[in-house]
């Protein structure tokens, strides 16, 4: 929404009742009072503002309801769904793919379409909480557009159950000003630098897969470790840097660009947008690896709304659209179709696109490491300490 | 309609109320605390005391809260009371209701909006770089428990100066010229009639602030950067993240059981000290 569109109270309350006698249309008062998707959640507690014109993909229904990350869409890709098909849509952020799982388990979460992480779309479908895709109602789905490396995590037993959005990796975000010289190139270095000159100025994720994953890289361990010997290898790395720390937070941004943390980990869009604002705060991976990861978008199998989730998905995984949603987050996508449309810069930036042989070092997360109980134990652990 | 059913008819909506959203829900919190963790994560119906023998894992997490509840409650006992007499005592009526109001404008907002205002009043471009230009160099603020302290007084403090206001507001003024009638200098005036009468705005005030802070989890977790971990922020992670319902069962039980015994207590402690005060001013 622009800032420049600014409407005053009086203003604003004179075209809501123009509207209401319909001498206007909704597009026009959604222009000059610059609601765009705020309107969505008004338009929800009062359905008789909202007139209901045909659309041409038959009606869907009046809204939809996305659960995704924050940062993670164009929000005017949003606004053109709702002109072409009347759905508003209502979007939940969520820090977590524990916290997705634990809203579903619970029962009625009200989404109709998410944004799973690769290594947990097994568990929904164990849990019969996600719904096998039809593809017909995808036509923007083309499967052989796909990398098949951020592909195949939706795709089980030959059924698709999810569909790509965007692929990153977890990194390190560095303030180089502060590295007096001596680069920080390794998971060993992130850790032992925390315990040193960097004490009290690193940040580590508040999410077990991350911090243990990548304290578990120290030893050489996998990412996905869930061997107790290691994790208690892990754990004792943790206790022992916990003092060292700046805090334990997911929300890395604002420390970071204050200058009160100087080192942390982070997601390659945590990364890049550190990187473009602030030059000197550069992103890289551990040479020993960590976690390459791949998002979905994948339909709750209580949706209420079937026909608008299909629909949302279809219009979102359209190539025009989804290059104009990677160009607002700056995650690369896995779709061939969609890297054609992008600016060589982008496709050549080492934040999005790190070199191979970097690449190669990173895992996937596995299935199990979500619902291993010890994994989560050890992570409480380490915050109550 | 007889008056008794009459009685009946309107305490009606009230224990329906209380039925479906306090003993029905802590009746489930107390089934789920036998239970177990099923693979996913969740709840799967069983009979076992596992969830109650790994509470000590949680020991820091009661101890942080079993400190800090009852200190911040003490700071912004400390600090509301100067505010709250000034307001009741010395105040002319005129502003009186103008200075209530700027007490309570912060509830105008939410409190998730204020707490992310003091992370960059705290952050290092915010109190520190002032501090710093006075030459105190290098303070840090921000993820401290110093920090979750300011928090939590910035946060309670209307909600202690309210009710010291109000047994300070109906203070009947004769009695202080009676005292000073009978020459006592106004700290004796305040110490032997003032204090004493505001005993049970002090005891509300520092009741609901406790209450409200044995539970908190927004402050520390906002505040606190993940290392300052009190009970709530337990409770969240174990109901989001580890997805472990029964254990989260089991430490919502153990919270409440602390609460009712610290409670009760508290409340004999307050009643004992009033019936003091009560026989002392008949002598």
């Amino acid at each position: 929404m622009q800032d420049d569109n600014h409407i005053s109270r009086r203003k604003f309350m004179e075209e809501l009742r123009r509207y209401q006698k319909g001498s206007v249309s909704r597009r026009h008062f959604l222009g000059v009072t610059g609601l765009g998707t705020a309107m969505a959640v008004m338009a929800t507690a009062v359905p008789a503002l909202r007139p209901r014109p045909a659309f041409a993909q038959g009606d869907i229904g009046n809204r939809v309801v996305l659960a995704t990350w924050p940062n993670y869409h164009d929000p005017e890709n949003f606004e053109t769904f709702t002109d072409e098909t009347g759905a508003f849509v209502q979007v939940n952020v969520f820090g977590s793919n524990e916290e997705m799982l634990a809203r579903l388990l619970a029962g009625g979460s009200g989404w109709d379409v998410f944004v799973p992480t690769n290594y947990t779309i097994s568990t929904y479908v164990d849990e019969d909480l996600i719904e096998p895709l039809d593809l017909s109602l995808l036509p923007n789905y083309d499967r052989s557009a796909f990398d098949a490396r951020f592909a195949d995590a939706g795709i089980i037993d030959g059924t698709v159950y999810a569909v790509p959005k965007n692929w990153g990796t977890t990194g390190f975000a560095v303030n180089t000003s502060y590295l007096g010289g001596t680069p920080i190139t390794t998971w060993r270095e992130f850790w032992d630098r925390t315990m040193t000159d960097f004490s009290r100025r690193t940040m580590v994720h508040d999410y077990q897969l991350t911090t243990i994953g990548n304290a578990l890289k120290y030893f050489g361990y996998s990412f996905n470790s869930v061997d107790p010997a290691e994790l208690a290898d892990a754990e004792r790395l943790l206790l022992d840097a916990k003092p060292h720390l700046f805090a334990i937070v997911s929300d890395i941004q604002p420390a970071m660009r204050s200058g009160d943390a100087w080192l942390s980990m982070a997601w390659t869009g945590d990364g890049k947008q550190l990187n473009t604002d602030h030059p000197e705060i550069a992103y890289l991976l551990g040479r020993e690896g960590g976690e390459l990861w791949s998002d979905y978008y994948a339909i709750p199998k209580d949706t209420q709304r079937r026909a608008a989730a299909y629909a949302l998905i279809n219009h979102l995984i359209d190539p025009a659209v989804n290059a104009r949603e990677v160009l607002a987050h700056g995650y690369p996508t896995a779709d061939a179709r969609t890297n054609a449309l992008l600016p060589p810069e982008m496709l050549n930036d080492p934040i999005l696109y790190p070199a191979q042989e970097l690449l190669d070092a990173l895992e996937f997360a596995a299935a199990v490491t979500l619902t291993d109980p010890n994994r989560a134990e050890l992570l409480a652990r380490f915050k109550s300490a | 309609m007889t008056r008794r059913e009459r009685t009946w008819l309107l305490v009606l909506p009230a224990a329906i109320w209380f039925l479906f959203f306090l003993v029905l829900p802590l009746t489930v919190v107390l089934v789920f605390s036998f239970g177990e963790r099923g693979t996913a994560g969740g709840y799967v119906p069983a009979f076992t005391f596992e969830q109650y023998a790994s509470l000590p894992s949680r020991l820091t997490a009661f101890k942080n809260t079993l400190i800090l509840a009852p200190l911040g409650t003490l700071a912004a006992l400390v600090i509301a009371y100067p505010l709250a007499y000034q307001l009741a005592v010395r105040t002319s009526p005129r502003w009186k209701t103008f200075l209530l109001v700027l007490v309570i404008l912060p509830f105008w907002t939410s409190i998730l909006i204020r707490s992310y205002a003091w992370i960059v009043i705290l952050g290092g471009q915010g109190l520190p770089a002032i501090l710093a230009s006075f030459g105190l160099e290098d303070v840090r603020l921000i993820y401290t428990p110093t920090a979750v302290t300011i928090g939590i007084i910035y946060g309670y403090l209307p909600l202690m100066v309210f009710p010291i206001f109000v047994s300070l507001d109906r203070l009947d003024k004769r009695l202080l010229e009676a005292s000073s009638d009978l020459g006592a200098r106004p700290f004796a005036t305040f110490r032997q009639v003032t204090l004493p009468l505001s005993v049970p705005g002090m005891a509300t005030g520092c009741l609901l602030v406790f209450i409200l802070l044995m539970g908190e989890f927004l402050i520390p977790a906002l505040l606190g950067g993940g290392r300052v971990y009190f009970v709530g922020n337990a409770l969240v992670d174990l109901f989001i993240q580890s997805r472990n319902w029964p254990f989260g069962s089991a430490m919502a039980v153990t919270l409440i059981a602390v609460m009712l015994v610290t409670v009760t207590l508290y409340m004999r402690l307050v009643g004992r000290l009033s019936a003091r005060q009560d026989s002392a001013s008949v002598m």
